[in-house]
């Protein structure tokens, strides 16, 4: 995974480049809790332009992330969401509260 | 022994996380014989790691036992078993419950059933408390109209002849 943080918007960036499944997302969790604890950034952005599989795990795990930039006062987004992937976020109804969005990071 | 099926396999594996991978890419390379769409590759892929995360978390709950998946094909049908001997579901129609999880704690979302269900054609779950649970699923793998229409006058100049 990738971190990128932009000072000026206070936006952090995670380009995801693991397959996220059960086995990898405890590890892309205790990154991504470090990076927002260190930047309590105003935007999240989680960029899927490198995943080529996801399952309910990642679910779990961007609801738990969620949960902790909305404490902190901070807004999710998603970007470069493929079809399959985005199946699967539709099925789950997360959209309603991680939009995916059309702007390029 | 002539088998009913056109083709079969058989993978056992231990329960560790980093197989989860190892049986998805595994069944989808058998499955790949069927001529598959990218989207049903991803569909059988997603279905398979959710089985067998439920078998590492739930039914071993980190200890390590083994898991095994059957795959067998017929025509245009794929069918996989996933089994395992861990603990077995107190309540299948409730652990089948979109969002029911018993392991919040874990960030599970409670949705592992509804997908394998959602994108796979048939869904069979049999669990006995202290024995274990199978999972059964089965896909159709759509016919694609190019392919048919390769195939189609192959057929017709075999029976002319």
């Amino acid at each position: 995974m990738n971190t990128k943080y932009e000072e000026k918007d206070k936006l952090l960036i995670f380009e995801i480049t693991e397959e996220i499944d059960h086995h990898q997302t405890e590890k892309i969790r205790r990154k991504m809790d470090s990076e927002i604890e260190r930047y309590i950034p105003k935007k999240v952005v989680f960029d899927f332009n490198k995943v080529t599989f996801m399952d309910s795990a990642g679910i779990g795990m961007l609801i738990g992330r969620y949960k902790t930039v909305r404490r902190l006062g901070g807004k999710t987004e998603l970007i470069n969401v493929n079809q399959s992937i985005k199946k699967i976020f539709e099925m789950c109804g997360i959209l309603k509260i991680i939009p995916i969005s059309n702007k390029c990071a | 022994m002539k088998s009913l099926y056109e083709n079969e396999m058989k993978l056992e594996f231990l329960s560790k996380s980093n197989n989860e991978a190892f049986a998805r890419i595994s069944v989808a390379a058998f499955a790949s014989q069927l001529d598959p769409t990218i989207e049903e590759l991803a569909d059988i892929k997603t279905a398979v790691s959710e089985a067998v995360t439920n078998c590492i978390i739930h039914a071993y709950e980190d200890r390590e036992g083994l898991i095994t998946i059957i795959c067998k094909i017929f025509a245009n049908t794929i069918m996989i078993e996933i089994q395992d001997n861990g603990k077995g579901i107190d309540d299948v129609n409730m652990a089948k419950e979109p969002l029911f999880t018993s392991k919040p704690d874990l960030e599970r979302s409670g949705m592992g059933f509804t997908i394998m269900d959602s994108f796979m054609d048939e869904l069979e779950v049999e669990s006995i408390l202290g024995l274990g649970t199978k999972v059964s699923m089965k896909k159709i793998i759509k016919k694609q109209e190019n392919n048919e229409e390769e195939k189609e006058p192959k057929i017709f100049t075999t029976f002319r002849m």
